[in-house]
């Protein structure tokens, strides 16, 4: 039998290829998107960032890996081996498996820009990065002493008070698109985007995703200053670099759900068509690092009590409200 | 605090705007190893030992920089020159003449204090190594070799400074004593940097 190239297996291998692709691009991205935030950080404090690697600094990445992968893999006496060795697994597999349901570009006829189109793109994304909290809890719990533990308690309130407003931010898009399909959704945006009719909602999704990926200035979790890095303080060497890169590939899918829920995907800006989807859902992902670096180096952190009374107090109810509004207009103009 | 004050998007607003605005200003920093600050011609960095102009030794082992040194970093050890190899126009020469640059506190007292001049300081100042050892620098290091001009002040030797005091060699460049001696005030090293974002 020769059953490498039918129909039926050619699928399985553009599956595969682009699979290996994506995996590929992610990382490659997450790489250059921390030189990127050094870079611009740096900027912002008088700084000129890495520069010394390479031209301009571009190996910095490269060096960084090398000088991770070679050091010390160490395990507390304290630490259950089987959770503590599990959790940066936990953390990396999620973050990379929401990139198989998110759609780059404008579908062509048989083919799309995505690993897989799913008819309820939106809510495996939101089911995905809910399981990503497990890596950052159990990795705290599970390193047996008291700083990781202190990150990991914080980051299940966090991610459960923050999770909460941001999936009701979200559905008021869902509401105006009237699908969850990721393409559909964008194709929805094709005239006006949501950002202007969801404003409340958009402003209210930003400062969820930050809070939900442990950025500065709701990045309790790992709080540098007081908890020494939290839940990844005992982790070392790859191990310490796996929760690293969950995270900022956490950042890149936020940007890249705030990008298709709210800045119209691969819609092009002002008409300039000519210019390819993909480039423009690149900049606006782009845009959003941006947006995250430029918070980091402005705003210092915020006491722990004044952000679980932020996400309860204030952003659950805006959310709540702007949701209640949302749906009484879609359902008066009918 | 008040409730109003708690939720000053404002505030916010300004901060972000602050933030953004140095991103696009010009940074102080100084790309050491390429782009060298100026010293002043005096700056007081690592000692040399001079020679007269007939290549004999300037020291004549008469131990006052030891006795001045406040840090006790020098020590001489003077020995009677013999008629057939006169190593100095004096009846003595420095036999052995060593400074632990680790304890040396660079104050010039040395120099203030030799009759004949021949301790001074250069302004070389890029003396790190691996061992604590090799910061003791003995006649071999600090003596300048007799082919490098004699008499002159360390920077206006013919062929610059000699390759043999080790890595410090390169700091020629830094000093130039001709257009002499702008760099100790920050804003004018600003001034004088060609890129705004610097790298």
């Amino acid at each position: 039998m020769n059953g490498w190239l039918t129909p039926q297996s050619s699928i399985w291998w553009a599956v595969l290829i682009k699979c290996g692709l994506l995996l590929f691009v992610v990382i490659t991205t997450f790489a250059y998107a921390m030189l990127f935030e050094r870079k611009i950080m740096g900027w912002m404090q008088l700084r000129p960032g890495p520069n010394r690697v390479g031209p301009w600094g571009l190996l910095q990445p490269l060096v960084d890996a090398v000088k991770l992968i070679l050091k010390e893999d160490l395990t507390p006496k304290t630490a259950d081996p089987l959770i503590y060795r599990l959790a940066p697994f936990i953390s990396l597999v999620t973050a990379f498996s929401v990139y198989a349901v998110i759609p780059f570009s404008e579908p062509g006829p048989g083919n799309v820009w995505a690993v897989g189109d799913v008819n309820a793109g939106i809510l495996v994304i939101l089911a995905i990065t809910s399981i990503g909290v497990y890596g950052i809890s159990l990795g705290g719990w599970a390193s047996g002493s008291k700083y990781p533990l202190l990150g990991s308690v914080r980051s299940t309130a966090q991610m459960i008070s923050y999770e909460l407003a941001m999936a009701l931010s979200l559905i008021g898009v869902l509401i105006l698109a009237g699908t969850t399909s990721l393409v559909g959704i964008v194709n929805s945006q094709a005239k006006l985007w949501f950002f202007i009719p969801q404003f409340v909602g958009f402003v209210i999704y930003v400062i969820t995703a930050v809070a939900e990926t442990n950025r500065a200035p709701f990045d309790l979790v790992e709080a540098d200053a007081e908890l020494v890095g939290g839940f990844n303080t005992e982790y070392s060497g790859l191990r310490f670099g796996l929760f690293f890169i969950a995270e900022y590939i956490n950042m890149l899918t936020v940007s890249c759900i705030a990008t298709l829920l709210f800045l119209g995907g691969w819609n092009a800006v002002g008409g300039l068509t000519m210019i390819p989807g993909i480039v423009w859902f690149l900049l606006k992902v782009a845009f959003f690092m941006f947006v995250y670096i430029w918070l980091r180096s402005t705003f210092p952190r915020i006491r722990y009590d004044r952000l679980m009374a932020f996400g309860w107090k204030v952003l659950l109810p805006v959310a709540t409200l702007n949701l209640v509004i949302t749906a009484f207009v879609v359902a008066v103009r009918g | 605090m008040s409730r109003k004050k708690l939720y000053n998007v404002g505030a916010l607003l300004t901060g972000l705007a602050i933030t953004f605005k140095f991103m696009f200003k010009r940074k102080p920093t100084i790309q050491y190893p390429s782009r060298k600050k100026k010293h002043a011609p005096r700056f007081h960095g690592l000692h040399e030992l001079r020679r007269y102009g007939d290549g004999k030794e300037r020291c004549i082992g008469c131990e006052l920089c030891s006795s001045v040194c406040p840090a006790n970093a020098i020590t001489v050890i003077g020995a009677e020159n013999s008629p057939g190899d006169r190593r100095s126009p004096g009846e003595r020469y420095a036999a052995r003449y060593e400074i632990d640059e680790l304890r040396c506190i660079f104050c010039g007292m040395c120099e203030e204090a030799c009759p004949t001049d021949a301790i001074v300081l250069t302004p070389r100042f890029e003396m790190s190594d691996y061992r604590r050892g090799s910061f003791i620098y003995s006649k071999d290091r600090l003596l300048v070799p007799p082919e490098a001009g004699v008499g002159l002040a360390p920077d206006d030797r013919p062929n610059g400074i000699p390759s043999d005091l080790g890595s410090v060699a390169e700091i020629k460049s830094t000093v130039n004593t001709d257009e002499g001696y702008d760099a100790t005030w920050r804003g004018t090293i600003l001034k004088t940097q060609t890129k705004g974002l610097a790298g």
